[in-house]
C-alpha cells in the first residue's frame, strides 16, 4: 500500500518531534541507558565476578528481573488484546499502548537474560540451525524461541493496529484481527508458562519444583500487568494529551483486584505445604520466611513483600478507596513492588538457599548489577515512549494519512 | 566416532550425542558452512599470514566460529586442538598437548566411595586441581569434603568449611562430594545449546568452546557439581599440567561452567583419575562398570552401597559405600 511509506516517514516525524519536556524525558533515559551501557563494559572486561553472583546463588537479579518483565510483557498483551476483542470498544482504545508495553518488557527481556551470560559473544549458538539449540528439554531454549518470535508478533500486531487506524479505518474485531489477537494471546500464555517451567522443572530446587508455581507465575503477572497499566495511564492522562477513560480503568482494576488476591491466596496455600510438617525440601521456604541458621537476609523482603499484598487488597476490595485516585495509585504502587519482590527476593534467590549440599550462601545484588539493570529498564522505558508518542498521535487523530503534518 | 555401548542395568535413552547420521550432518553442516562461508571468509584470509600478530588475530576468528564438537569435522577438531595448544603457550609460554581421545568401546566409569576410610585430609581436592588446571584466584575444586556428626548424613547440617587443626574430628563423618556422571542428567536437559552431553563411556563432558554461561547446568544440578569462571581463571605456570583433554582440563576460559569429567584425560588412557591416586588411605575406587571382573563391579555386588539423592532419579554412577 502507498500510504505505508507516508505512515513510516510520519511516524518517524512524530519520534523525532516533541517538546521541551519530551527531550528530557528521554534525555534522561538515554543517559541511563548508557551509563547501564558502561557498568555493561566493565561486567564484559572484568567477568560476571563484578557481580555478586556465586557458584551457590548462580542467578541473581538479572534473571529476576527477566522474569518478572517476561510476565509484565505477556499479562500485559493478553489483558488489552482480550479487552479489545471481547469488552467494551473503549478498551480498544488503550490496546496499542499495552502492545507497547508488552514490546517494552518482552525487550527488556531479551535484554535481561542477555547481560547475564558468561559468553555473549557465543551468543550466536543460540540461533536455531546455525546454533545448536537444546530443543525440547531445554526450558531456557524454548525461551529464547517463544521471546524471539513472540517480539517481532506483537511489534506487527500493533503497527498493524495503527497502521489501519492511520488510514481512519477501526480495527474490527472479526477477521484478520481476530486471528491474529487470539494467536497472540495463545502465545504470550505460553511465555508465561514456560517461564515458570524453566524454574520448576528443577528436581534440584525443591522450592521451585512444584505445579503451583505455574498458576503462581500468571496470576502474579496479571497483578503487576494491570498495575503497571493502569499507572501508565494515569501518567499520560497527566503528561500527555491523552485523557484516561473510566471504561479502561475499570477492567484494569477489575482484573488487577482479584489477581492480587488470589496471588496472596496461592502464597497462603504454598505456606502451609511447606510448614504443616516441615521436611528438607522446606528449607528454602524456612529461610525466605524465618531465616535459617540465623542468616536473616531475604526475611524483610518478604514480609514487606506480603505486606504490600494485603494492604493493596484491602484498599481494591474497598469501593470508597479504590475509586479515589491516589488510593488506587498507591495499590498499583504497592502491588508492583509486592510481585517484583515476590518474584525476585521471594522466589528466584531462595531458590538457591541452601544450596542442594545444605550451604547457606547470602546474596544481595552489587552496584554493578543495579546499574546494569537500571539501564535495560531504561530502554525499554525509552522504547515505550516512542511507541507511545505514535499511538497517542494516531488515536487522537492529530496524524492520519489524509492530514500527515497536523501535528 | 562415538560409540554406542549397550550397558547392562544401565539406562541409555538419556542424551547421548550420537546424531551422526549422514543426514543431520549434512543439514547441519550445510547451513554452518553457509554461516561460516558469509561471516568468516576473514579467518582464511588471516589463517594464510604466518606473523605472530595476526596468528593470534586468526586463532581469534577461528575461536569464534568454531563449531560445536560434535558437529565439528576430524580436520575441524586438529585445528581447534592446535589453537588450544598456541593459546596455552602465549598465556603461561608452555608446551601443552591436548588431546582428543575417542570413548573406548564396552566401557562405562563408575566410582565408588568408602566413606569408613574417607578421614576428611582433603587430598583429593588438592590432587583434582592440580592434574585439572582450575582456576586459582579465586580457587575453583571439583570436589568438595564435607564434614558431619556421625550418625547422620543430612546435608542441611554439613559444613564444607571445616578448618580444625588435625582431621578427623572425633564424632564426624566426611562425605566427599563431586560430579556423579548421572546416567540421567538434568544438567545436560537444561543446558540451551547442547554444551554439555554423555559421553557413551558415562562421563558428562562440557564443550568449553561452545558454553555461553547461561548456568541453566548449574542450577539444575543436585550436587552442587558445576563451578562457573566469575573471572579468568589464573594459574601459575609453572603448576599448569601440560597433559590435556578438550573435553577435560585443558585450559579454560572466562564465563564457562566447569566440571569434573573423572579425569577423562587420564581414564581414556586406562589411567587412575587423580583424586583415586591422591587418596592416603584408598577410600576411593574407579573402573568400568560392564567389565564384570572389575573391583568396581566387586564392591557394588559385595558392599552395601548407596547413592546420594537416588529418589530424584538423576541414576548417578557414583556409590558410597562403609566396610
Amino acid at each position: 500500500m502507498k500510504s505505508f511509506g507516508s505512515f513510516c516517514r510520519d511516524c518517524l516525524k512524530l519520534v523525532f518531534r516533541g517538546g521541551r519536556s519530551y527531550w528530557i524525558w528521554n534525555g534522561g533515559l538515554l543517559f541511563m541507558a548508557i551509563a547501564g551501557l558502561g557498568g555493561y563494559t566493565h561486567q564484559l572486561i572484568e567477568g560476571l565476578a563484578v557481580t555478586h553472583m556465586s557458584d551457590q546463588v548462580n542467578w541473581g537479579l538479572y534473571i529476576s528481573n527477566f522474569i518478572f518483565m517476561g510476565g509484565v510483557s505477556a499479562a500485559s498483551l493478553v489483558l488489552v488484546v482480550a479487552a479489545f476483542l471481547y469488552r467494551q470498544p473503549e478498551a480498544a482504545q488503550s490496546v496499542t499502548l499495552g502492545l507497547g508495553i508488552a514490546i517494552a518488557a518482552a525487550v527488556m527481556c531479551g535484554l535481561f537474560i542477555t547481560v547475564d551470560l558468561g559468553r555473549p559473544d557465543r551468543l550466536w549458538h543460540i540461533v536455531p540451525f546455525l546454533g545448536e539449540l537444546s530443543f525440547p528439554y531445554s526450558m531456557l531454549a524454548w525461551d529464547a524461541v517463544v521471546l524471539n518470535t513472540y517480539i517481532p508478533f506483537t511489534l506487527g500486531l500493533a503497527i498493524y493496529i495503527l497502521f489501519l487506524k492511520y488510514n481512519n479505518r477501526e480495527p474490527a474485531t472479526r477477521g484478520a484481527l481476530f486471528v491474529l489477537g487470539n494467536a497472540a494471546i495463545l502465545f504470550a500464555i505460553s511465555m508465561l508458562t514456560v517461564e515458570a517451567f524453566l524454574l520448576s522443572g528443577h528436581v534440584a530446587r525443591p522450592l521451585w519444583n512444584t505445579a503451583v508455581l505455574v498458576p503462581r507465575f500468571v496470576v502474579a503477572a496479571f497483578a503487576a500487568s494491570s498495575a503497571i497499566i493502569i499507572l501508565v495511564l494515569r501518567l499520560l492522562d497527566r503528561f500527555t494529551e491523552r485523557k484516561e477513560k473510566s471504561a479502561e480503568i475499570g477492567i484494569l482494576v477489575g482484573v488487577l483486584k482479584v489477581a492480587v488476591l488470589i496471588n496472596l491466596f496461592l502464597i497462603a496455600v504454598e505456606f502451609f505445604t511447606h510448614f504443616y510438617h516441615p521436611t528438607d525440601h522446606s528449607a528454602s521456604a524456612i529461610y525466605l520466611y524465618f531465616g535459617l541458621d540465623g542468616r536473616t537476609m531475604l526475611v524483610p523482603w518478604t514480609w514487606t513483600s506480603l505486606a504490600f499484598g494485603v494492604i493493596a487488597v484491602i484498599i481494591l476490595f474497598n469501593p470508597r478507596l479504590r475509586g479515589r485516585r491516589a488510593w488506587l495509585n498507591l495499590a498499583c504502587v504497592l502491588t508492583v513492588m509486592e510481585i517484583w519482590i515476590e518474584k525476585s527476593m521471594g522466589l528466584l534467590i531462595p531458590g538457591f538457599i541452601p544450596t542442594p549440599l545444605g550451604e547457606i550462601f547470602e546474596y544481595l545484588p552489587s552496584p554493578i548489577e543495579i546499574l546494569v539493570s537500571l539501564g535495560v529498564l531504561a530502554i525499554g522505558m525509552l522504547i515505550f515512549t516512542l511507541i507511545a508518542k505514535i499511538a497517542i498521535h494516531i488515536e487522537l487523530g492529530h496524524t492520519r494519512y489524509s492530514a500527515p503534518d497536523s501535528n | 566416532m562415538p560409540v554406542q555401548n549397550d550397558a547392562p542395568g544401565l539406562d541409555q535413552s538419556g542424551k547421548t550425542h550420537n546424531h551422526w547420521t549422514r543426514r543431520s550432518l549434512l543439514k547441519k553442516g550445510g547451513l554452518w558452512g553457509l554461516f561460516s562461508l558469509l561471516f568468516g571468509g576473514a579467518s582464511a584470509v588471516a589463517a594464510t599470514a604466518v606473523t605472530e600478530d595476526s596468528g593470534i588475530l586468526s586463532d581469534a576468528i577461528g575461536a569464534f566460529f568454531q563449531n560445536h564438537y560434535n558437529r565439528m569435522t576430524k580436520d575441524e577438531v586438529q585445528e581447534a586442538l592446535a589453537r588450544i595448544e598456541r593459546r596455552a603457550k602465549r598465556t603461561y609460554d608452555v608446551d601443552i598437548e591436548v588431546s582428543n581421545d575417542p570413548p573406548q568401546p564396552g566401557v562405562v566409569y563408575g566410582y565408588a566411595l568408602n566413606i569408613s576410610k574417607c578421614k576428611g585430609y582433603r587430598k583429593c581436592v588438592d590432587g583434582c586441581i592440580e592434574e585439572n588446571n582450575q582456576g586459582r584466584d579465586p580457587q575453583i575444586a571439583y570436589i568438595r569434603v564435607l564434614e558431619l556428626d556421625a550418625g547422620s548424613l543430612e546435608l542441611n547440617r554439613s559444613d564444607h568449611y571445616y578448618d580444625s587443626e588435625t582431621v578427623p574430628q572425633p564424632g564426624k563423618i566426611y562425605l566427599p562430594i563431586q560430579c556423579m556422571q548421572c546416567d540421567n542428567p538434568p544438567c545436560v536437559k537444561a543446558c540451551p545449546v547442547d554444551a554439555t552431553w554423555k559421553e557413551p563411556d558415562g562421563i558428562v563432558v562440557t564443550d568449553y568452546d561452545w558454553c555461553i554461561g547461561s548456568r541453566a547446568c548449574m542450577t539444575a544440578c543436585p550436587y552442587s557439581a558445576r563451578q562457573f569462571n566469575w573471572t579468568e581463571p589464573k594459574i601459575p605456570a609453572g603448576e599448569l599440567n601440560p597433559h590435556t583433554h578438550l573435553l577435560g582440563n585443558r585450559p579454560r576460559e572466562k564465563g564457562v561452567v566447569e566440571k569434573c569429567t573423572y579425569c577423562i584425560q587420564r581414564a581414556r588412557k586406562n589411567r587412575q583419575p587423580a583424586c583415586v591416586e591422591a587418596c592416603p588411605t584408598g577410600a576411593r575406587i574407579f573402573g568400568n562398570l560392564l567389565d564384570p571382573k572389575s573391583e568396581i563391579r566387586y564392591i557394588l555386588e559385595n558392599k552395601n552401597v548407596f547413592r546420594l539423592k537416588e529418589d530424584l532419579g538423576c541414576e548417578p554412577k557414583f556409590w558410597y559405600y562403609t566396610d
